[in-house]
This record gives structure tokens, sequence and C-alpha cells, in this order.
């Protein structure tokens, strides 16, 4: 068992929070700079003492401040890794893997293979030999992330770790990140503010707003139908849950298929992500241009600035109704009011197709 | 460390005013040392610099030196470490009482010396009873040359250990290391080469001591009577020796310095 709950408060930092994160669950944490996320994996890793607080790993009180009880970092079993790399520069990339099987005190050949095992897992074993400083952001941050299983932790807490990495690293890296998660069924906890980051590992998700826990649920409800500040700024996105039936096509569970652009097996389970203002409503099926179309009844209109928001009806499959946003004046034209039946369109080029980490509940 | 020079940046650049005081800062250190190679008296060097008592000065020198920087490591590496690791009240005034020696006249560190290991000392009493005496041994020359350079390790250590910080610290304990594990095998390396400096700081320091050995140890030749001291004697008596034996303890001090930082270089890149 290695569920973590967490409760702590920081006066200066002004953190007040409990997490909770269930055995083999991945949980990702949400919320701007200066929200104390950070403080909250810290907190959990030993890294900071609270002010007041409980924090549990499996059935083992590693930090209680009424009853006084600390256990130091390193008896912890958790590992972090965080936006730098911060591999040991004195150290090669496989001595640097082989640091935490060498502290639980295996041979420094049984450790050896350990680092081995799991540079291959990462895709670097070629780079055994040299030293950090010879390595790219994503061939570092890939040995970090080896460093960080090859310590077998009771829990992974990943602190925004591919917010450095250039746009080309990071997608390959949270890929293998996601298999890697799901493959040893570990329980983790991701600080981040993007979007695919929580798609992609997470079952849960937490907002933390100024400290606090502001919002909690489901991945998908949370990106599709944010309630915190936070959330509606970084999410709300329309999301369709599907399987792939063919490159760049996405078969949703009523039968629809969605085109758009994305790297994903077929076979797999996926998600379509765009965005409202991508999605353009008409009052008869378009035709000619190669569009999705969803034929939508109107369940919901939302004066939101210059713009309206336009919520359609649930989704066959229970998810959020899909939403448009359209400029005041094309609304009162259209005469879009709940109740009428219309057509959202969107071009295959908005459409992001991503890999889900399952399928998505609904 | 890295080497700016041929990789195309270029500089913000300084004002051209500011490299006349530079350029006057570098005279006034090098004119002195050309002052002293003019004065010396080549046909007679190598005898001068050969004679018994600058032999026996010399080999003292080296061997105090070495060590009170071996004392200096072994009680200024913890000292480092405490000041810029530890967490207890009152660091900041320890730090400073630590440092003191830097600002303290050296003779007045002697005086200080004599009153604690003295024969009438604080603990030089005590030493008596079991038949320990310091004062104006080869140790006494040892304990000065620490006293003075126990600082310069601290310093330098401390802000090797303060800049580069607690993160690789952090990373290893949470990768299961308990503390001792984490000093042998991230932070000791990590600070090696602001050690090094610092073990050579403290060595140049201590070849160099003069006031403190003096009033703490006296001036026996072969037994407290290190180079400086030498220079200082012969002075009265025989100047080109003195600027003799001044050029050797010049060109020890350079080696070492010289040594240690070209072979330090590479290391940190």
């Amino acid at each position: 068992m290695s569920s973590v709950s967490a409760r702590l408060r920081l006066r200066q930092r002004a953190v007040d929070l409990e997490v909770g994160v269930d055995d083999g669950e991945v949980l990702a944490v949400l919320g701007a700079n200066g929200a104390g996320k950070s403080t909250l994996l810290q907190t959990i890793a030993g890294l900071v003492r609270p002010d007041d607080g409980r924090v549990a790993i499996g059935d083992q009180v590693v930090t209680d401040t009424r009853a006084g009880i600390f256990v130091p970092a390193h008896r912890r079993g958790t590992a972090l890794l965080a936006q730098r790399a911060m591999l040991f520069p004195h150290l090669t990339v496989e001595a640097n893997v082989a640091y935490a099987p060498r502290c639980r005190g295996l041979s420094r050949r049984a450790a050896r293979e350990r680092a081995r095992h799991w540079l291959d897992a990462v895709g670097v074993g070629d780079l055994a030999r040299r030293r950090p400083a010879q390595l790219s952001g994503g061939q570092a941050q890939r040995v970090a992330l080896a460093r960080a299983l090859a310590a077998e932790p009771r829990v992974l807490l990943l602190d925004e770790p591919f917010a450095a990495l250039d746009v080309t690293a990071a997608p390959a890296l949270r890929r293998l990140l996601r298999d890697l998660v799901r493959a040893q069924g570990t329980t983790a906890a991701i600080v981040t503010h993007e979007v695919l980051d929580a798609l992609a590992l997470a079952d849960t998700a937490v907002v933390i707003e100024n400290g606090v826990v502001a919002e909690r649920g489901p991945v998908r409800s949370m990106l599709t139908a944010p309630r915190s500040d936070f959330g509606a700024r970084i999410a709300g996105v329309n999301l369709v849950a599907g399987t792939m039936s063919e490159p760049g096509r996405l078969r949703t569970a009523w039968g629809d298929h969605i085109a758009g652009l994305g790297d994903v097996d077929t076979g797999a389970a996926a998600v379509a992500l765009f965005r409202p203002s991508a999605v353009a409503v008409h009052p008869e099926p378009p035709s000619g241009s190669p569009r999705n179309v969803f034929p939508v009844t109107i369940a919901d209109v939302d004066l939101r600035g210059p713009l309206v928001r336009v919520r359609g009806g649930e989704l066959p499959d229970g998810g959020t109704g899909l939403a448009a946003d359209v400029t005041a004046a094309a609304a009162v034209d259209l005469a879009l009011e709940p109740g009428r039946d219309v057509y959202f369109a969107v071009k295959a080029q908005e459409v992001a197709l991503h890999g889900a980490p399952h399928r998505l509940p609904s | 460390m890295t080497d700016n020079r041929g990789d195309g940046t270029v500089p913000v650049g300084l004002p051209a005013w500011l490299y006349a005081p530079a350029c006057l800062g570098a005279l006034f250190v090098v004119i002195p040392l050309v002052a002293i190679i003019a004065r010396i008296d080549w046909p007679h060097f190598v005898p001068l610099v050969t004679s018994e008592s600058a032999r026996a000065a010399l080999i003292l020198s080296v061997k105090t030196s070495a060590a009170s920087t071996a004392l200096c490591v072994a009680l200024g590496a913890p000292m480092a470490l405490v000041l810029a690791r530890g967490r207890f009240p009152g660091r900041s005034v320890l730090r400073a009482l630590v440092l003191l020696p830097l600002v303290l006249p050296p003779v007045v560190g002697g005086i200080a010396l004599l009153y604690t290991f003295g024969r009438q000392g604080l603990l030089g009493h005590q030493l008596e009873l079991i038949g320990v005496r310091v004062a104006f041994s080869t140790t006494a020359v040892v304990l000065a040359q620490s006293f003075v350079s126990l600082p310069f390790l601290v310093v330098s250590l401390e802000g090797a250990l303060r800049s580069a910080g607690a993160g690789y610290e952090h990373v290893a304990a949470t990768l299961g290391a308990g503390p001792g594990t984490v000093l042998r095998t991230v932070t000791l390396p990590l600070v090696w080469p602001g050690l090094v400096s610092g073990a050579v700081l403290a060595f140049a320091r201590s070849l160099g001591e003069f006031g403190a050995t003096l009033t703490f140890a006296g001036s026996l030749q072969g037994v407290t009577r290190t180079l400086p001291l030498e220079i200082y004697l012969q002075r009265e008596t025989d100047a080109d020796a003195a600027v003799a034996l001044s050029l050797l303890l010049i060109a020890v001090a350079a080696v070492i310095v010289v040594g240690s930082t070209a072979r330090r270089r590479p290391g940190l890149s």
C-alpha cells in the first residue's frame, strides 16, 4: 500500500491544504505559480516541515506535527523529479542512476545493473558513460527520471517535470513517463500547469488556488467543466473520448468519427481536444470543406464579455457537452437559444488528438 | 569554469578609465617583487639560501605549514559545514567570532595564545600538570599558524557551500541517502575545489605567519624559527641574506598557489 494523505499548514507560505492520493493513483496538482503546489510535494518528500500537519504514506505516518513525528527524507521512500534534472555533476550518468540502489545497500555490480535497466527503459542506455554536462536538456531529464524510478519509490513526486524542456522533447518524455507509470502502477503526484500533463498521466486532479484546494475531481470533468477560476483559465476545452480507428481519426463510443492532428497509435484510447473559439455554429449542416460536424441541441447560452458561449447537451457517453464561442452579433443573427438544434463545425487542424492513460471514466 | 575566450561572445565592456587604476594596482603588487629581484646578490645567492640556518628555517616552515593546514582542514571543514548548513541559535555571532583572527593583529593573536597555552595560561596550567608544554615549541608554531589561517579555510569553504546550495543534497536525501552518505558522496565532492583553494590559502598564510609565531613560540633555530622569522633576523645583520631568503619564500608560495590553481581548473568544467 502506498496511498498518500497529506494535510499541511504553513503560515509563511500561506498554504493550507488537504490532499489524498489512492494506492496506484496518479494525481495532477494544478494551479498558478506560487499557489503552494511545490510546497505540497516537498512536504510529502520530507524537505519541508509544516507548521501544522500530518502526512501518511501507506499506513506509515511520516509527518505529524502534533505527535512530534518527522521521518527524515531518506527514509520516506519518495522520489522527487523536478523541473531541473539536478543530476549530480561529479558522477557519470550511470552512477547517478545507480545512486539510489547503492543507498539501498545493493552491491556496486547489482546497482550498475539496475542503472542499466532503467537507462534502457527511458531510452538513453547509450549515454551511461557520459557526464551530466554533456547531455541535452531532454536527455538529462530522461536520466533524472531513470534515477527517480531506480529508487523504486513508494510515491513518485513530479514537480513540473517537463516545464524546462523544449517543445520537441516534452511530448516524447510525457509519453514515456505515462507508459512507465502505468506499467508500474506507481502512486504519483504531478504538479503542472499544463493540461496535457494532467490528461496524459493523471486520474484525478486538484486545483490549488491561493494556498487552498479550490477543486478536486476526475481530470476529464476538470478540463471540460472547471469550477475554479484557474481551472477555467487553463482548461475550458472541448474533450471527446474514444479510440483511434486509423491514423488521425478517432472513433467515439457512439460511432462518430473525429479527424484531427496527433501521433497516437491505432486502437489506442485517445481524446480529441479543441477550443470553443475554434468551433463555428451553423443553422444547417455545412457542406464542402473537410470539417468535423456535430449536431447539437443547445442546452445553455452564456454571455462572456464580447463573446457568447454556446453549450450543447451532454454527450452520449455522459461527457460534458461541447462548447462554442461566437460573437454576440452572430448569436443574435442565428437566434441561438436553449432548445434550438444547430451544427457545430471544427476544422481537423484545430483538433488535437492525444493518447489517454486509459479509457476515461464517463 | 567556462573560459569565454574564443567562443565569440562579446562582453558588455568596461569604461576605458577603469584600466588606469587597475594597472596602477597591478604595478603596486609587481614593482616590489621586481625591486626584490633587482636587489639579489646573484653570485652568492645559492650559498645564502642553502646555509644551515636557512635550510633549517625552510624545512621548519614547510613542515609546520603543512601540519597547520592539516589542522585547519580537520577543524575548519566541520566548522564551515556547521556554519553553512547547521541550524542553531547564535550562528551569526559564532561566525563573527570565528572570523575574528582575520582582522586581529597577529601579535595580539600570539598574546592570546600565550595566555591560553602558556605556563600561566587558561589551559596551559592544566597541560603542565600532565606534562605537556606547548609554548615556545614547534607545536606552538603550528598552533599560531593554525589560529591565523583557520578563518581563511572556513570563509573559502563556507562560500563554496553556500554557492553550491542544498539542492543536490535534497535530491540525494529523497533517493535514500542518509546525512553521512550525502556528506561523503555529494556535498564534499561538489565543494572540493573550494576546500582545495581554502587549504592553499591556509597554507600560504601559515607560511607567511610572523607576529603570532614570534610572540607565542619565540625564535629558536630549528625549533620555532620559521622562514619569516629567519628573514627578519638576518635583516639586522646581513641584508643580502634576507633578500635571498625573501625570494625563496616568494618562490615557494608562488609554486603552491600556481600549482594548485592549474590543477583545479579542468575539474571544474
